[in-house]
């Protein structure tokens, strides 16, 4: 997932460079830069980058999709691209074509649940579903007594109560009160909730990693700039200390995510290796987003915990993302439940069986 | 534009696994035959000379070397397989793993042909043991504070000096050492630093076992007196052995000997646990998998970068600095673990026993092998700090 040899990402960063400059972004407090952002994303076709070309889409590989992620990652853009992927991903999963606009995914939590009543009518209370203020369509994965569906839902047709997450993005609750669905179908074999929650992991993994490359950018080129007791803090052992820690945790969090999305994008199934690898991701991303970012702020002393300068925009993001598609806490109960009922014996060939 | 370092997805060819089914057959067999427990950690000082002749009759000592030597010329990644399993298994590997792993490499690079001829077909075949003599007494960590001297005489040169923390100096059978051949200049104290093949068995060394805190003897004060070392044996440039050493280092530092050594104690607490774990017994197990998980990727991913022949020095550093903080830390989280298995678990004796052993080891590993205070300088090297 190199940055150069991928053209979908090389399009994407220069997007993101042009129109999506982090101290640009802070200074602007209206959020007037979103609109031409999410212009040039979709002109690229980005938004549906897993959407093949009949379903509407630009039909990009998975593999490619996912570093585009780790790209937007690196800059924390605040637009709902990775949401609008995972849903078109989604959509295409039962042939159905996605719409033009934003997108986000129902439900966004494993905990939650929607149904589908017997007259094709979808129920059920989601939270923490990250832009769902600003999603024309949601793509909906629900439960009903013949199985696992996939539904394409007006965001009009819902009650939305509007939130935040810790990152200052929009993390709301959706209801769903016998919506009809504009499209709906039944899921592929082995398409469930835990699929998508693993995919909305990865994505979130990347994410934060990304996040955390940026962090570690950051920091330490601020102590290569900052002066204290009559000596660049770069020259602290202490400091270099911090950043070595910081740049093992960035490095631990991109390649537990670049393999979890390299797993899942020459996978046949999904099955317990692929599980390993996408609830690792999301388990060892999360934690170093919390070292990694307490060392970023460290490192930038109070400058660093202003509105005005631009960490927060990776710290924050990448501690919310934490939350989205099963914590941390959650994937390990899971992974720890799994790894107990295979045995002991089994643990090892799990853990290399690539 | 940016100062992450990237670890790419490697997975292991199809060959590897192939050969991982032998390996684990082969395990199989020798502890059905007796020649070690698997769970028991390397408690007492396993010699087992006869398995390190087994394990080189299967082609599995000196994997990459060339043919000429005994190698069968294979790759980095079916080594790491090797490496790995019996990491595992917990089989006894002292007695060829630093010949392996480290000083065949030296000897491959730097040594005069009559010597590799002589020497490497041997480690191949499991029949000899080294020792690695860096540390000296007031230089551990800091290589080129050394001051065991190396004065030069009649075909070769004359020791006198302390190395300390020798692991099995004891059993081995050569070391490779450096030695100040010259005094540090004011511009390099890096200077004047000469590595040897030394033979050990011989008259002028003296070998004083060190009692660790495990309980066990396993490295050594070893005390030179005007003991001979022939010119020949000189590996590589005199007084340039700071130049060599660095490379070395790379090898030593990112295999899964690195992350693996506590790892018995997570296999037991798993088996303790049963198939239906309570929450927080899952969740623990689970974030120490997924930790495991992370640092294997990172692992095979830097055997993938030796196999294309990259030296990637800061990202080897990175997997020991995480890798050896975790198997230090996971007795710990595996003990608090332990206090919630239920008193009838059929292995809790088993558990216990590994974890008082490991308990006792934890706190060696962030120094062997370059302590975590200089990995991470050389981490913060390779991010510009300095």
């Amino acid at each position: 997932m190199a940055e150069s040899d991928n053209i979908v990402v090389e399009t994407a960063e220069k997007i993101f460079a042009d129109l999506a400059d982090p101290q640009t972004i802070n200074n602007d407090k209206k959020g007037a830069w979103q609109a031409p952002l999410w212009q040039a994303l979709s002109e690229a076709g980005l938004p549906l980058s897993w959407v093949p070309d009949d379903l509407g889409g630009s039909g990009a590989s998975l593999a490619d999709g996912f570093a585009l992620l780790n790209a937007a990652g690196r800059f924390a853009v605040a637009v709902p691209l990775a949401e609008t992927m995972l849903a078109g991903w989604l959509l295409a999963q039962a042939k159905i074509a996605s719409p033009e606009g934003e997108m986000t995914v129902l439900p966004a939590s494993p905990k939650d649940r929607i149904t589908l009543d017997a007259d094709g009518l979808l129920s059920g209370r989601t939270r923490g579903v990250p832009f769902a203020k600003t999603a024309k369509h949601f793509a909906v994965l629900a439960r009903g007594k013949d199985g696992v569906s996939v539904a394409l839902v007006d965001a009009a047709k819902a009650r939305i109560e509007a939130g935040l997450n810790v990152g200052y993005d929009h993390s709301d609750t959706v209801t769903l009160d016998k919506v009809q669905p504009v499209a709906l179908k039944a899921a592929p074999k082995g398409l469930d909730q835990t699929t998508m929650m693993l995919m909305g992991g990865v994505a979130r993994s990347l994410q934060i990693a990304g996040a955390l490359e940026s962090m570690l950018d950051i920091s330490v080129r601020y102590s290569n700039e900052r002066v204290a007791f009559e000596k660049k803090i770069s020259k602290f052992q202490a400091v270099q200390h911090n950043l070595a820690r910081l740049a093992g945790e960035s490095a631990a969090a991109l390649a537990a995510a670049t393999s979890a999305a390299d797993a899942i994008a020459s996978a046949r199934a999904f099955d317990d290796e692929v599980y390993l690898e996408a609830a690792s991701a999301k388990i060892r991303c999360a934690e170093a987003a919390e070292k990694g970012g307490a060392i970023a702020h460290q490192v930038h002393g109070a400058i660093g915990f202003t509105m005005e300068h631009i960490l927060h925009r990776y710290s924050l993001r990448a501690l919310a993302w934490r939350d989205d598609f099963g914590s941390e806490s959650h994937w390990a109960v899971e992974l720890g439940k799994l790894v107990a009922n295979r045995g002991a014996d089994e643990l090892w060939p799990l853990v290399a069986s690539r | 534009m940016t100062a992450a370092l990237r670890f790419d997805p490697i997975r292991l060819p199809e060959k590897c696994e192939q050969l991982r089914k032998e390996v684990r057959a082969f395990l199989a067999e020798e502890i059905a035959a007796g020649t070690f427990d698997p769970h028991k950690p390397n408690r007492e000082d396993t010699d087992a000379p006869e398995f390190s002749r087994r394990v080189g009759a299967k082609g599995w000592l000196g994997m990459t070397w060339p043919k000429k030597y005994g190698g069968p010329e294979r790759s980095f990644l079916e080594r790491y397989v090797v490496t790995e399993e019996m990491r595992v298994a917990n089989a006894p590997t002292r007695r060829f793993f630093v010949a392996d792993r480290q000083s065949g490499p030296v000897l491959l690079k730097y040594a005069p042909e009559h010597i590799k001829m002589e020497i490497l077909p041997r480690i191949c075949r499991g029949e000899i043991c080294f020792a690695i003599g860096m540390s000296e007494p007031n230089s551990g960590s800091d290589l080129f504070a050394a001051k065991t001297r190396a004065t030069k005489t009649d075909g070769g040169y004359l020791i006198n000096g302390t190395k300390i923390w020798t692991s099995s100096a004891h059993i081995a059978d050569y070391m490779i050492a450096i030695f100040r051949t010259s005094p540090p200049t004011k511009e390099n104290r890096r200077h004047g630093l000469t590595q040897f093949l030394v033979k050990m068995k011989q008259p002028g060394i003296k070998v004083n076992p060190i009692g660790q805190i495990t309980g066990q003897y396993e490295f050594n004060e070893v005390v030179f007196t005007d003991f001979f070392v022939p010119d020949d044996h000189v590996l590589g440039e005199v007084d340039g052995a700071w130049k060599q050493a660095t490379s070395e280092l790379a090898y030593e530092r990112s295999g899964p000997e690195r992350f693996l050594e506590t790892y018995y104690v997570l296999t037991e607490l798993v088996r303790a646990v049963g198939p239906n774990p309570d929450t927080r017994s899952a969740e623990g197990i689970g974030r120490l998998v997924a930790q495991l998980h992370t640092m294997r990727r990172m692992s095979v991913s830097v055997a993938g970068m030796l196999e294309a022949g990259k030296e990637p020095v800061v990202e080897a550093s990175i997997v020991k600095d995480i890798g050896t903080v975790w198997e230090q830390q996971l007795p710990h989280r595996v003990r608090d673990l332990a206090a919630f298995v239920e008193e009838t678990a059929t292995n809790r004796e088993t558990l216990e026993r590994q974890l008082d052993f490991a308990i006792k080891t934890a706190p060696k590993l962030t120094i062997q092998g370059g302590t975590t205070e200089v990995l991470r300088g050389i981490i913060a090297r390779g991010l510009g700090l300095r």
